[in-house]
């Protein structure tokens, strides 16, 4: 059974199609792109994935369990975690607190339990810092701790919200162009990170780039979005060589 | 994993400072109180000083760690005056010994601020910014009118209610009138003390610090500082708002009931529960540091003491209390300020390495 399986996904806004009779389906593991012009539809996608918006028709099945129209929330716990394309970090607050948020639902006390510093509030804190350290190591970010989240450098945000985004213990990593605004360096070095992500967390992840180095380098598969309908999808080598693909996005 | 000890080591001897600096404010008000050296009015002040600090600090949960902007402060302050007073008008035989009587009226005016907190935060929290200040500003003002025109009394039948007069409650023979519409309540037993009021504050303290330094606490900052990203890892947006609201209105609330039992009147005016209160409140929050809860003591404190110690300077007063509340702002943050901030804390960190 495929980890992610979408069946003729569609959202109207107003007149606007724009997304119509979108399928996809992920195999747990895969390492999957979404590509496309802009305005495509790539991000709505994204957004329909993750319950910020509800689709008009179509279905979206997670792990053999219908998700569709849920509210964002209850996605995130049924196991999707996403990062957006404009960095959203919790910008106040520190790199390892960042992290924390994102352990907020799997490591819980109650309000009471951490006014009253109870035993418990030190046991699960402690737990929760660990972890948040693992992952930060993960990533390189462990001496950046203390930071505040908004004074890393833009490469850094970008890992921190990848770490921010696996703390919630996904099942599907979607990732709204990790390499945005990265030089080339930055590029190799997320193409790595992401390689053991998936080797590492043994995580399925779903990613939007134009980056077509990335692109080419990391996904096995892809599907290619035009004016909201898919254009081909496939093996990637197969993908980037169809003449469709070449002539609406890619370019002689 | 040093720094991870370290990180927390050092938030908590901050708190540890606050909570120092409050103990230490007390004991040398006392001696100075034991010594005879504080005048009479000065002593009138302490009380209400003790409470400003409580309203600044739990309004810093809203406006600072919650990052909503509310303007309704007083009105949560209201409510946990009057129904406290209520509570002790009608106590006060049944419960002769004042501490117990008192401790149940901080209880019941806390909870009845915490309960409209939430009444009021479901529908008010949908909006933000502006439109929030607004709302919660209009129904500060909505409560304390309210509460001019109720005549609450009771007899041997129970409670009667009426918004005319107290004439229409129909009271039987021996039957007390509590609330006389705009009257107020006479008449309420004067248990607040200093000792109470530091109590009260460093309880505040440690509700706001410890849940500001919590899972929760993290939650709400989370949700302050992006709301969509909040949301995307699995955190309830509008639970949290909500408990932070009204945590926030129910500590408004034990302030009010502070404030009650001060005064042997209790009535329901602009002055004391209208929006120029919740400005006030604002004003400590703000020029203490939005977020920052020492901050939020210091100018409660300060604020309050400065009109009455600049009081010998009469008519230019309030003129000198505004200079200063500019001169603080442009200080604390404007650029300019900021770079005067900067060659002060290096002048000092030279001097630290030179004597080193």
């Amino acid at each position: 059974m495929a980890l992610l399986e979408v069946k003729n996904l569609g959202i109207s806004f107003g007149g606007l199609r724009a997304v119509d009779d979108f399928n996809l389906t992920i195999e747990q593991g895969e390492l999957y792109g979404l590509i496309g012009p802009n305005g495509a539809g790539k991000t709505t996608i994204f957004n329909l994935l993750t319950g910020v918006y509800k689709p008009t028709d179509g279905y979206i099945m997670l792990d053999g369990e219908n998700i569709t129209g849920k509210k964002t929330i209850e996605i995130n716990r049924h196991g999707i975690a996403r990062t957006f394309q404009n960095i959203r970090l919790f910008s106040e607050l520190s790199v390892l607190d960042n992290v924390k948020v994102g352990l907020h639902n799997h490591h819980p006390y109650s309000t009471l339990t951490g006014i009253l510093r109870l035993p418990k509030y030190y046991r699960v804190e402690k737990e929760m810092n660990e972890r948040a350290m693992e992952l930060l190591k993960v990533f390189g970010l462990d001496q950046e701790a203390d930071y505040k989240a908004s004074n890393l450098p833009y490469g850094q945000q970008r890992k921190l919200e990848i770490a921010r985004a696996l703390a919630t213990d996904p099942k599907l990593l979607l990732l709204d162009e990790p390499a945005a605004g990265m030089n080339p360096n930055e590029t190799q070095e997320l193409m790595k990170t992401i390689r053991f992500v998936r080797d590492e967390f043994h995580m399925t992840i779903l990613l939007i780039e134009h980056d077509m180095k990335l692109v080419s380098g990391i996904c096995e598969k892809l599907t290619v979005l035009n004016f909201g309908q898919v254009l081909a999808e496939g093996e990637t080598t197969t993908v980037l060589n169809d003449p469709k693909v070449i002539a609406a996005y890619l370019g002689e | 994993m040093k720094t991870k000890t370290r990180n927390l080591s050092k938030t908590t001897r901050s708190n540890f400072i606050t909570y120092g600096m409050v103990v230490a404010a007390y004991i040398i008000v006392e001696i100075c109180l034991r010594a005879g050296v504080v005048s009479s009015l000065l002593e009138g002040l302490l009380v209400p000083l003790c409470m400003y600090v409580i309203l600044a600090v739990s309004l810093n949960l809203t406006v600072g760690i919650s990052g909503e902007l509310s303007l309704g402060h007083a009105g949560f302050m209201c409510v946990g005056a009057f129904s406290s007073a209520i509570f002790s008008k009608c106590m006060e035989t049944a419960i002769p010994v004042s501490g117990i009587r008192f401790f149940l009226a901080i209880l019941i005016g806390t909870v009845f601020a915490a309960v409209f907190g939430i009444l009021i935060g479901v529908p008010v929290l949908r909006l933000k910014g502006d439109y929030l200040a607004i709302v919660t500003l209009a129904f500060g003002e909505i409560i304390k009118n309210v509460v001019n025109v109720v005549y609450l009394g009771r007899d041997s039948q129970g409670f009667h209610i009426s918004t005319k007069d107290t004439l229409s409650l129909g009271l039987e023979e021996g039957g007390e009138v509590i609330i006389k519409g705009p009257q107020g309540i006479t008449g309420t037993p004067n248990d607040s003390t200093f000792l109470i009021g530091i109590i009260l504050i460093l309880v505040t303290l440690f509700i706001v610090i410890n849940l500001i330094n919590s899972r929760t606490g993290r939650a709400v900052m989370a949700i302050r500082d992006n709301r969509i990203a909040a949301e995307s890892v699995g955190i309830n947006v509008t639970k949290y708002k909500l408990l932070a609201f009204s945590v926030s209105a129910a500590l408004a609330g034990t302030a009010g009931v502070l404030y009650a039992h001060n005064l042997s009147t209790l009535q329901a005016q602009p002055k004391n529960f209208g929006y120029n209160m919740s400005i006030t409140i604002l004003v400590f929050v703000v020029l203490g540091g939005i977020g920052n809860i020492r901050g939020s003591v210091i100018a409660a404190v300060v604020l309050t003491l400065l009109p009455e110690l600049l009081r010998s300077l009469n008519d230019y007063r309030m003129l000198i209390y505004a200079v200063i509340l500019i001169a603080t702002m442009i200080f604390t943050s404007s650029p300019g300020g900021q770079h005067i901030q900067e060659r002060i804390k290096q002048f000092f960190e030279r001097r630290k390495t030179k004597e080193a």
